[in-house]
């Protein structure tokens, strides 16, 4: 019999990378399903060429070694459907290609791939893609269009390297050419007018440009946080502090800016401060950390939203969020136990079980109890007698 | 669930919760038979070495003091077994490397009777009388430190310690020994506990207990009842049985006393700072017993458990029994066993080989099939992904991430003197959540040693 030598712990939760990523490309699967269904065959063709774009260069760059991790980690296909999701829908294929490659190259397998990268990876790939096609990703077809199910977008089909085809000339047979290439945020930055907050949330009803649904994306970020798989306070902090900044601008001056409500529910600000400022490697580890990355983050995109050239400011924001990580976390650092004002003032938590003091003789006489708030499973009551209670 | 736990008060921030395991709470403490032969290492507690004082081919009868030295911080070992003395060297120990031990052949139909012994009468006997009969019974901490009991309990000059803290919490998976003590030993639990009140002076006693057993609540409270309607109560003080809430590492004594008084005993320092001692309730049951007897310690109450024993249970083992031994009689013979680890399973360490002995600090022996080890095992390690479960869970608030990585680079300085790394006590919780399975205890371990040798060498 041969018997084996470990060091503790011995025992191990079951909670793996590979579970994390399954569960987070899981949670993604309705917002995409939704997304599907509001754009139709070309959304779905972006995805999968997107998706498969990571998924190969993310094989391509596991063999020749030159980073950790696998395919079969499932963090390429995050990386690909987040960034088919922030990319328009009608966007060439073979652009997405080449953001899906630089995504999983610049972004990832640069740094050594899996906890290495610096920046999120889909947002790479995408800044990337503003920077190189700037005309492609600004142009948004309007959603909800009749026979988006048999049709693809005609810019989808573009040739490799080539233009894509104006779709106005396509969206004039539609119908609907009133609406074609704005988003709610170009149309506020750029004609003034506020998409309505209805539109906004659930993204059902009319044809207005909008990316995936909000709502459908908190609710999948809730379940996503209660299985832990995301930290709750940056989604938290980015939104609070997006939505603080956004109030304070509208109380100063109404007519200049739009409601707070706009801010958060327009754009990519709610899939960025789920899904992608939450990317595991680029934030802060340090509780006090994320409130200060989320802060940040919801800052700079109100500030980039108003104050720059470009209607949209969420990709950057977390960017140099992601930059400032480093920084963020070295003045941070959580206070070890022992080490905090209380431990130094020798000072007892409000509400303990017990009278620290040593002049303390009788609990009953110091009036002490035990606090209500603690859950104590199966606590026997004070005037239980053995036996009683079955085993 | 992080956002539940905010809302939720607990004892002590973070900590983990292990799946409890504990197979054996409700089967009765038996006694297991001698072996053939039992070996006592001489090095079975932190402190000075005793050195053997009996001679080869001794009788000696079960009881006898067969080891001891004159150092303060150590304790002498007594003869588990009636027998012959066959040999005097080194075998092989829990730790791995091989110790002097004695190893005595028991007589057939030896009794476990405690043959050896002088009771006596502590009406009236000072502190330090006390303390002298606790370094004489070769008491030390039977909760796994195997701190000498005496010395723990000795209150240093400045010192003044007005609180027993009496630690039954048992956090650890699987361990159910100083449960079973709890239930089925409650009075000797609370005679022990107030010669260790008349020995620190504490005027309060308080045994904290995880919420997850209820039953011993109720029986060391019926115990402290009895006590009070003795003739003359309880004339040391009061005796509290409290619950706290059940979570890993609450054994810890750092947490306990944050659970109980709800202070933080500073960075480097120890309870008796804020006046307390802390004690394990098996140590205290067991010094209950033997104290008025005047009697050495020859054995000790074991959880033999795991999911490769096929009558689990806890068990009085005689000090030096081979584990060979024990798991034979728990039915565990020659099992798929792929791992034997000699106290709980977030800190205890893997034998190294079946004819190592109990030893007076070994409290649970766990035979691992390898079922519930595999994805430990067969799990692929992954660079940090930064996830920061660790940092959820580390009790003592450090920031695991950065310092495996740190540990990783062999930054073995910086990980020491910016990110506290002496405060680490090893107890498991980073590396049991780590999703991308890193080795972060080992890491720490291997990083305090070094920091240890160059603090020497300097």
């Amino acid at each position: 019999m041969t018997i084996e030598i470990r060091s503790a712990p011995h025992i191990k939760s079951t909670t793996s990378v590979e579970q994390i990523m399954r569960h987070v490309v899981w949670s993604l699967l309705p917002v995409c399903a939704f997304y599907v269904y509001q754009y139709g065959l070309s959304a779905l063709a972006s995805m999968v060429v997107v998706t498969a774009s990571c998924l190969a260069t993310e094989r391509l760059f596991v063999k020749t070694g030159t980073q950790s991790g696998d395919i079969r980690d499932f963090s390429a296909v995050i990386t690909g459907l987040l960034l088919a999701l922030s990319l328009p829908p009608g966007f060439p294929l073979w652009m997405g290609v080449v953001a899906g490659f630089v995504a999983i190259a610049m972004g990832k397998a640069l740094f050594g791939g899996i906890g290495f990268n610096v920046f999120n990876p889909a947002l790479v790939g995408r800044a990337f893609a503003q920077a190189a096609f700037p005309q492609a990703i600004a142009s948004y077809t309007p959603s909800f269009l009749p026979g988006r199910f048999y049709e693809m977008i005609p810019s989808s089909m573009a040739f490799p390297l080539m233009q894509p085809a104006d779709v106005s000339e396509w969206l004039k047979l539609k119908h609907l050419d009133a609406l074609a290439g704005a988003t709610p945020l170009a149309k506020w930055k750029f004609e003034g007018v506020l998409a309505s907050a209805e539109e906004l949330v659930t993204s059902l009803s009319g044809h207005m440009a909008v990316g995936p649904s909000p709502a459908l994306i908190l609710v999948c970020g809730i379940y996503l946080a209660f299985r832990r798989h995301l930290d709750w306070r940056i989604p938290a902090a980015i939104l609070g502090c997006a939505g603080l900044t956004a109030w304070l601008l509208f109380a100063f001056s109404p007519e200049r800016y739009p409601n707070p409500f706009f801010m958060l529910f327009s754009g990519g600000l709610i899939l960025g401060a789920i899904y992608m400022a939450t990317d595991m490697a680029t934030s802060p580890v340090t509780p006090k950390g994320m409130w200060v990355y989320g802060a940040l983050i919801g800052l700079l995109t109100v500030v980039i939203r108003y104050y720059s050239g470009l209607p949209e400011g969420v990709m950057y924001a977390i960017l140099l969020g992601n930059a400032a990580t480093p920084l963020i976390e070295k003045i941070t650092q959580p206070t070890p136990f022992g080490k905090s004002a209380l431990a130094r003032l020798g000072q007892a938590k409000r509400g303990a079980s017990y009278a620290l003091h040593p002049g303390y003789i009788s609990r009953e006489d110091a009036g002490a109890v035990t606090p209500k708030k603690r859950f104590l499973r199966n606590k026997p009551k004070p005037n239980e007698r053995p036996g009683e209670r079955e085993p | 669930m992080k956002l539940l736990s905010y809302f939720r008060g607990e004892a002590f921030q973070r900590g983990v919760h292990p799946p409890s395991c504990k197979l054996t709470a409700q089967t009765h403490i038996r006694r297991l038979p001698f072996p053939q032969k039992v070996t006592v290492p001489m090095s079975q507690h932190i402190g000075k070495v005793p050195h053997p004082t009996v001679k080869l081919r001794e009788e000696v009868v079960r009881g006898q003091p067969i080891a001891r030295t004159s150092d303060w911080l150590s304790v002498p070992h007594h003869a588990p077994v009636t027998g012959v003395v066959e040999f005097i060297g080194l075998r092989p120990s829990a730790r791995g490397p091989w110790v002097e031990s004695i190893v005595i052949r028991a007589h057939p139909g030896a009794t476990q009777e405690d043959l050896w012994g002088r009771p006596r009468d502590f009406t009236g006997a000072a502190g330090s009388e006390i303390l002298q009969a606790i370094w004489d019974t070769g008491m030390v901490g039977l909760g796994g430190a195997a701190f000498p009991t005496h010395a723990k309990l000795t209150v240093p000059k400045q010192a003044k310690v007005h609180t027993l803290v009496v630690n039954g919490c048992e956090c650890e998976p699987y361990l159910t020994c100083d449960h079973r003590v709890m239930v089925e030993q409650a009075d000797d639990l609370i005679i022990g506990i107030r010669y260790a009140m008349r020995a620190t002076g504490a005027v309060r006693a308080i045994v904290g207990i995880e919420d997850n057993k209820p039953d011993a609540v109720i029986a060391v409270r019926a115990a402290i009842e009895r006590a009070a309607h003795l003739p003359g109560g309880v004339p040391e003080g009061e005796i509290h049985a409290e619950p706290v809430p059940t979570k890993y590492p609450q054994g810890s004594e750092k947490m306990l006393i944050m659970a109980l008084f709800g202070v933080e005993i500073p960075a480097g320092g120890l309870p008796v700072s804020l006046g307390m001692v802390v004690n394990n309730v098996g140590t205290l049951a067991a010094l209950g017993r033997l104290l008025p007897a005047g009697r050495g310690l020859t054995e000790r109450v074991v959880t033999v458990t795991g999911p490769g024993v096929a009558k689990p249970g806890d068990y009085i083992v005689p000090l030096g029994t081979p584990i060979r031994f024990v798991l034979d009689y728990a039915g565990a013979p020659g099992v798929a066993a792929r791992q034997i680890v000699l106290g709980g399973p977030m800190m205890g360490q893997a034998a190294a080989s079946l004819d190592v002995p109990i030893t007076k600090g070994m409290s649970g022996v766990l035979v691992m099939r390898g079922d519930e080890l595999s994805d430990h095992e067969g799990r692929k390690t992954y660079p940090c992904i930064k996830c920061a479960e660790c940092v959820e869970s580390c009790p003592m608030g450090l920031n695991p991430s950065t310092l495996g990585m740190l540990a990783a680079k062999r930054e073995y300085d910086l990980m020491g003197a910016q990110f506290h790394l002496g405060e680490c006590f090893e107890c498991g919780c980073c590396s049991y959540v780590c999703p991308s399975n890193i080795p972060l205890v080992q890491q720490f371990r291997v990083a305090k040693q070094i920091l240890r040798e160059k603090a020497i060498s300097k």
